[in-house]
C-alpha cells in the first residue's frame, strides 16, 4: 500500500523502498514477544575488541604462533588422544617440515643434471600431492573431516620422517659400511612406525570404524615412499 | 542468495512502479497478496526460478522503459531510465557472479558425491576381490560377475608406483628422480586408463557386455598379480625366478580377466579379437615394467655416460677426435649423444 502511495513519478526514491513494503502489510499479533536478547552479541564483539591483535607487537604474534606450532609437534611426537590438531589446524607446521625435508633431501652436487637425488620441487610435490590424494580418498570412504584438517594432521605427522632424516643425515657423516645402513634402517623403519601410529591415532575416529583399514592404507603408502627416499639418501 | 535476490527484486519494483502502482489502486485490498506472491519469487531457493524470473522482469523492465518513454517530462525521464538502467545492471552482475559461485560449489559436491558409490566397500571385501582376481573361473556361458568398484584398483594403481619408484631404486638406476617419478605415475595411470578405454572400445566393438566401470575394475584388479611379481623380482635379481612368476603369477591374474570377458562375449571371433589383445597387452606390460626399468636403462646408462665404457662402442666416436680438423663434429656428436641418453633417461 506505501507503494501504490508514492509511486507516481517518484521512481528514484522508491526503488529500495519496495523491497519492505510486503512487510508493512503483516500484522504482528500481540502476544508473540517480538523482543529478544541483544546484549550477547554487544558483548561478543567488545571480547572481540579487547583480544585484537592489532596492538601486541610483532615478537609477541611470531611467538604465539610458533607456541601453537611447537604444542602441535608435541602431540605428534605424543600421539594422545587429543582434538587439539584437529581442531586449530594450520598448515605452518606441515610448510615447515616439507621445506625442512626437502632442503635436506636435496644433494649438494652442483651439477644438477646429472644429480641422481631428489629434487626439491618432486619432495614437495610428493609431500602436497599424496596428502591431498589421501584425503580425497578418506571423503570418498565417507570419513567426516573436512580437507584442511586432514591436510594438517598429515602434514604434522611427517615430523619423525624429518628427524629420521636429520639423524640419517648425521650418522652419514661417520664412514660408510653396513653397520652405518643399519643404523639408517632402524631408525627410518621406527619413524616411519611413529608416523603411522600418530596420523593414525588422529584421523582414525573421522572414518566409519568397519572402513579404517582401506583409510590407512593409502597413509603407509604415503609414508612408506618418502621414508623410502629418506633411506636411500646419500650426499654424493 | 539473499543478496543477488534482493537488488533483483529491487530493480523489478524500481522500474515497474506504472503497472504495480495502477494495479492496486484498481484492486484496492488486492495488494497484499501481490506483494506476497513478489516476495515469494524473490525468496526462491532455486536458481533456475530465479533465472525465470529475471528474464521475465527484464521483459518487465522493457516494457517499462517503453511507457515511461512516453512520459512529457523530458528531464527527470533521463533520470529515471539512468537509474533503471544501473540497478538492473547491477542485479545482472550480481546474479551472474552468485550464479557462478554456486554453480561451482555445487559441481565440487556433486563431484564427490558422484564418485562415493564406487568407494563403498568393506576391507573383507577388498580382501576377497584381491584374492579372487587371482583364481580364474571357468565359466563361459553365464556372464560373470564384475564389481563396479574403484577403491581397489585406484590403490593397486598407486601400490604399482611406489613399487616401479623402489624398483628403480635398488637397481641404482642413475636417472633423475623428478622424471622417474613422473614417469612412475605416468606409466601406471596411462596404462589403466588407456588399456581400459582401449579395450571398452574394442568390446563396443565386439558387441561385449560390459561397461566402462567394470572394465576399470577388472583391469584394476589384475594389477594386482603385476604388483607381487614386481614386488618380488625388484628384490630378488633372479631371471629365472621371473620368468616363472611372470607365467605363473601374471598368467593367473591374465587368465581370469580373459575368462571374465569370454563368459560376456558372443562368438569366437570377437573373443578371440577381445581376449587377445587384452592378454597380449597385460602380459607385455609386465614384461616391459621388469626389463625397462631394471636392466634397459641402466644398460643404455652405463653405455652412454657410464665410467666404465667398453672400449668397442667408443670407436665410432674416438676416430674422429684424433683428426684436429673435426673437432667441432665430434662435439656435436658428443652434444647429440649426450642428448640421446637425456631423452633416453626420461622414458
Amino acid at each position: 500500500m506505501a507503494e501504490a502511495a508514492e509511486s507516481p513519478g517518484d521512481r528514484g526514491r522508491a526503488s529500495p523502498r519496495p523491497l519492505f513494503a510486503g512487510l508493512s502489510d503483516i500484522s504482528i499479533s500481540q502476544d508473540i514477544p517480538v523482543e529478544g536478547e541483544i546484549t550477547i552479541p554487544m558483548r561478543s564483539r567488545i571480547r572481540e575488541f579487547d583480544s585484537s591483535t592489532l596492538n601486541e607487537s610483532v615478537q609477541n604474534t611470531i611467538m604465539r604462533d610458533l607456541k601453537a606450532v611447537g604444542k602441535k609437534f608435541m602431540h605428534v611426537l605424543y600421539p594422545r588422544k587429543s582434538n587439539t590438531l584437529l581442531r586449530d589446524w594450520d598448515l605452518w607446521g606441515p610448510l615447515i617440515l616439507c621445506v625442512t625435508l626437502a632442503l635436506m633431501l636435496q644433494r649438494g652436487s652442483a651439477d644438477s643434471e646429472k644429480d641422481g637425488g631428489p629434487q626439491f620441487a618432486e619432495v614437495f610435490v610428493i609431500v602436497w600431492f599424496g596428502a591431498v590424494t589421501i584425503t580425497l580418498n578418506s571423503k570418498l570412504l565417507g570419513g567426516n573431516i573436512s580437507f584442511f584438517q586432514s591436510l594438517c594432521v598429515l602434514g604434522y605427522c611427517i615430523l619423525p620422517l624429518t628427524v629420521a632424516m636429520l639423524v640419517c643425515r648425521l650418522v652419514l657423516l661417520a664412514e660408510p659400511g653396513p653397520v652405518n645402513f643399519m643404523v639408517r634402517l632402524f631408525v627410518v623403519i621406527v619413524m616411519f612406525a611413529w608416523s603411522i601410529a600418530a596420523s593414525t591415532a588422529f584421523l582414525a575416529d573421522s572414518q566409519p570404524p568397519n572402513r579404517k583399514a582401506l583409510a590407512v592404507y593409502p597413509v603407509f603408502l604415503f609414508y612408506f615412499v618418502i621414508s623410502w627416499m629418506i633411506l636411500t639418501f646419500t650426499p654424493q | 542468495m539473499a543478496t543477488t535476490a534482493a537488488p533483483a527484486g529491487g530493480s523489478r519494483n524500481g522500474a515497474g512502479p506504472e503497472w504495480g502502482g495502477f494495479e492496486e489502486n484498481i484492486q484496492g485490498g488486492g495488494s497484499a497478496v501481490i506483494d506476497m506472491e513478489n516476495m515469494d519469487d524473490t525468496s526462491g531457493s532455486s536458481f533456475e526460478d530465479m533465472g525465470e524470473l529475471h528474464q521475465r522482469l527484464r521483459e518487465e523492465e522493457v516494457d517499462a522503459d517503453a511507457a515511461a518513454a512516453e512520459e512529457e517530462d523530458g528531464e527527470f525521464l533521463g533520470m529515471k531510465g539512468f537509474k533503471g538502467q544501473l540497478s538492473r545492471q547491477v542485479a545482472d552482475q550480481m546474479w551472474q557472479a552468485g550464479k557462478r559461485q554456486a554453480s561451482r560449489a555445487f559441481s565440487l559436491y556433486a563431484n564427490i558425491d558422484i564418485l562415493r558409490p564406487y568407494f563403498d566397500v568393506e576391507p573383507a571385501q577388498v580382501r576377497s576381490r584381491l584374492l579372487e582376481s587371482m583364481i580364474p573361473i571357468k565359466m563361459v556361458n553365464f556372464p560373470q560377475k564384475i564389481a563396479g568398484e574403484l577403491y581397489g584398483p585406484l590403490m593397486l594403481v598407486f601400490t604399482l608406483v611406489a613399487i616401479l619408484l623402489h624398483g628403480m631404486k635398488t637397481s641404482d638406476t642413475i636417472i633423475r628422480e623428478g622424471t622417474l617419478m613422473g614417469t612412475a605415475i605416468g606409466t601406471c595411470f596411462g596404462y589403466w586408463l588407456g588399456v581400459s578405454s582401449f579395450i571398452y572400445f574394442l568390446a563396443y566393438l565386439c558387441n561385449a557386455q560390459i561397461t566402462m566401470l567394470q572394465m576399470l575394475a577388472l583391469l584394476g584388479y589384475g594389477l594386482f598379480g603385476h604388483c607381487i611379481v614386481l614386488f618380488i623380482t625388484y628384490n630378488i635379481h633372479l631371471h629365472a625366478l621371473f620368468y616363472l612368476f611372470w607365467l605363473l603369477v601374471g598368467g593367473l591374474s591374465t587368465l581370469r580377466m580373459v575368462a571374465v570377458l569370454v563368459s560376456r562375449t558372443v562368438g569366437p571371433t570377437q573373443r578371440l579379437l577381445l581376449c587377445g589383445t587384452l592378454a597380449a597387452l597385460h602380459m607385455l606390460f609386465l614384461l616391459y615394467l621388469h626389463f625397462a626399468y631394471h636392466k634397459v636403462v641402466e644398460g643404455i646408462l652405463d653405455t652412454l655416460e657410464g665410467p666404465n665404457v667398453p672400449p668397442m662402442q667408443r670407436v665410432p666416436r674416438d676416430i674422429p677426435a684424433m683428426l684436429p680438423a673435426a673437432r667441432l663434429p665430434t662435439t656435436v656428436l658428443n652434444t647429440t649423444a649426450k642428448a640421446v641418453a637425456v631423452a633416453l633417461q626420461s622414458h
